[in-house]
């Protein structure tokens, strides 16, 4: 016999802890599912050097904040996991662990059939907080690789020492890109970083980190329906930051300077050879657009916000992405020039488990701020720009989760589903 | 979005309503575009396009058109048209053109005058079979763009980068693309 619960929370991540104390302010019975322990995915799929974005006075889960010494610094991995462990605790959450959901099914009109490798629940809710990085993305030319180059993705590289000696071609330029290319080239080997379309960011402007920036003027607040490329929005690559105790930019002016060749975006592998795209100048010339628009937002905010704004720095503009002095087109794979590849490609949700007809042809969720879409009573938290831009950062989850409780708990309330 | 006392002749909100009419019906989507040459003599060639494929059905444009291709006479040949390769720049040239247009009109932008210049160097011991080292096609290709429009400088260019960044034949040149030649 399945066990009766009102809601059926996924996942002990921070958005499903956040979600469940939401849950527990209203009295709303629930559990949270975990496949492994709280916090399991930064306690396996991430790289040893891994520190957050965002600098430590922004990690905020609901009622809860960082209170240690260094506000501007970034955590680390096991920072994070006791983070957010310790917010488990003093949010009580009734927590499942080892709990992996194998399916999500619809029961009638009134409820979900979940089931698991410990037991069945039934549930009027279900709130799917499995985020959005369960699996690595990697493009279909990985195929074509020659058996004699290694290949990595984020989920299983650790650290430089893990790779065979030799060159390294690391594919894609987000936060997780330019983060290895960097390590990857300090360790001391060759390192060449295929880039395409990217999100460049200063780390601190005008003094401040560049977070600061965006949470203060109100950009990370945009709402989803409130941006006019919606889709686009939401399959924006990560920007390419680091957090570190330096606060330094790694942008890819930087990684040249420390030696790293840029090439363009990987097209295809032919012949055992990568062929990359010509089209570099242009994806640089969009990237540095795109952050002048940005500062240009924030130096305008800042003149009309003087009080918010406070002791800024004076404005400042950064030189443009230099192409580099010949970029080549092509990389032999088979000449021992690189050993091993890291795909810095994306993540993309495992929905396998979910047998409830809610994703579009190309498997997305379908979902209006998190509502999802045809499935009354279910929710979706923690993915990319799910109701703010800030939705899949740490403290992005405070505005999501309490925006969904409330229309979860009028859903239980019976009221008409109602657009927040 | 498309303000309306802009116009620079292009028909944004129809092509915005086929952009969110094709998103649920991904089939319609699929184009095939055809040409037809005929050899003429010597270098000498005659292209014709007239039909294509797409929307799930054969199209036509209104007329055929008519595009002969030759050598210049400094290869001996009779210089009866455009080189080939020419017709690669004539490609992207009006590709990016296009493109700076329909951005511009959904961006508000009015355009005065658009004018581009284009240069694409090769080593032609790659196609004499002089030195396998050197490839047959360009090794680089610049395009100038002289843009008189309502708007910034940093407008402007990133009108342009958003047409590379929509450009087919643009991506056509800087990526690989896989290419059958078969005998009938």
């Amino acid at each position: 016999m399945p066990e009766h619960v009102t809601t059926v929370v996924i996942g002990a991540g921070h958005t499903g802890l956040a979600v469940s104390r939401g849950l527990g302010a209203r009295a709303i019975d629930h559990v949270v599912l975990e496949r492994g322990e709280v916090a399991n995915s930064w306690r396996r799929e991430r790289w040893d050097s891994l520190r957050l974005l965002t600098p430590n006075w922004q990690s905020r889960l609901p009622g809860y904040s960082y209170d240690g010494a260094d506000p501007d610094g970034y955590m680390t991995v096991p920072e994070v996991i006791a983070f957010i462990a310790r917010f488990a605790e003093v949010a009580s959450a009734p927590i499942r662990t080892q709990t992996s959901v194998t399916s999500v099914t619809r029961v009638d009109d009134h409820g979900y059939l979940v089931t698991t490798t410990n037991g069945e629940f039934r549930c009027r809710c279900v709130v799917l907080a499995t985020g959005a990085c369960n699996v690595p993305s990697v493009p279909a030319v990985r195929q074509a690789l020659p058996s004699t180059i290694a290949s990595f993705t984020p989920f299983d590289y650790r650290n430089p020492d893990q790779l065979p000696d030799g060159g390294v071609l690391v594919v894609g330029a987000s936060a997780t890109g330019v983060q290895l290319a960097d390590e990857i080239r300090r360790s001391g080997r060759r390192v060449i970083l295929s880039v395409g379309e990217h999100v460049r960011l200063p780390r601190l402007y005008r003094g401040r980190d560049v977070l600061w920036w965006m949470s203060s003027s109100g950009v990370w607040n945009q709402r989803y329906d409130e941006i006019d490329d919606l889709q686009r929005a939401r399959k924006l690559p990560s920007p390419q930051l680091v957090g570190s105790r330096e606060r330094s930019t790694l942008d890819l002016n930087a990684l040249q300077a420390v030696g790293v060749e840029l090439v363009g975006r990987l097209s295809m592998i032919r012949d055992g050879r990568a062929l990359f795209s010509g089209g570099l100048k242009n994806a640089f010339a969009l990237a540095d657009l795109k952050m002048e628009r940005l500062l240009d937002t924030f130096d305008a905010w800042a003149q009309s916000n003087p009080q918010a704004a406070g002791d800024v720095l004076a404005s400042e503009r950064f030189d443009p992405t230099r192409p580099p002095e010949k970029s080549r087109l092509d990389l032999n794979l088979a000449n021992g020039e690189i050993q091993s590849v890291v795909w810095a490609t994306g993540f993309h949700p495992d929905y396998r488990w979910l047998q409830v007809p809610v994703l579009d042809h190309k498997g997305n969720l379908q979902h209006d701020g998190g509502i999802v879409t045809d499935a009354p009573g279910m929710y979706a938290i923690g993915l990319p720009v799910l109701r703010r831009r800030k939705s899949t950062f740490i403290h992005g989850a405070e505005d999501d989760a309490r925006e969904i409780v409330e229309h979860l708990a009028g859903y239980l309330a019976g009221r008409l589903a109602q657009t927040l | 979005m498309a303000q309306t006392k802009v116009n620079n002749g292009v028909n944004v909100d129809a092509l915005l309503a086929a952009r969110e009419a094709l998103k649920g019906a991904p089939q319609a989507a699929k184009f095939n575009w055809k040409a037809t040459c005929k050899w003429q003599n010597g270098t000498h060639s005659k292209t014709e396009v007239q039909e294509f494929f797409g929307l799930g059905q054969d199209q036509k444009h209104k007329t055929t058109y008519s595009f002969d291709a030759d050598h210049p006479e400094i290869f001996a040949s009779e210089d009866n048209g455009a080189t080939p390769v020419e017709f690669v720049l004539v490609g992207l040239a009006s590709c990016l053109t296009a493109g700076v247009a329909a951005v511009a009109q959904n961006r508000g932008i009015q355009l005065r005058s658009v004018e581009a210049k284009l240069e694409g160097s090769m080593d032609i011991q790659g196609i004499l079979g002089i030195d396998s080292d050197v490839r047959n096609g360009y090794d680089d290709i610049k395009v100038t763009f002289v843009i008189d429009a309502d708007a910034s400088k940093k407008d402007i260019e990133a009108l342009v980068a958003q047409s590379q960044k929509r450009s087919a034949v643009y991506d056509i040149i800087t990526n690989p693309t896989n290419v059958s030649v078969t005998v009938a």
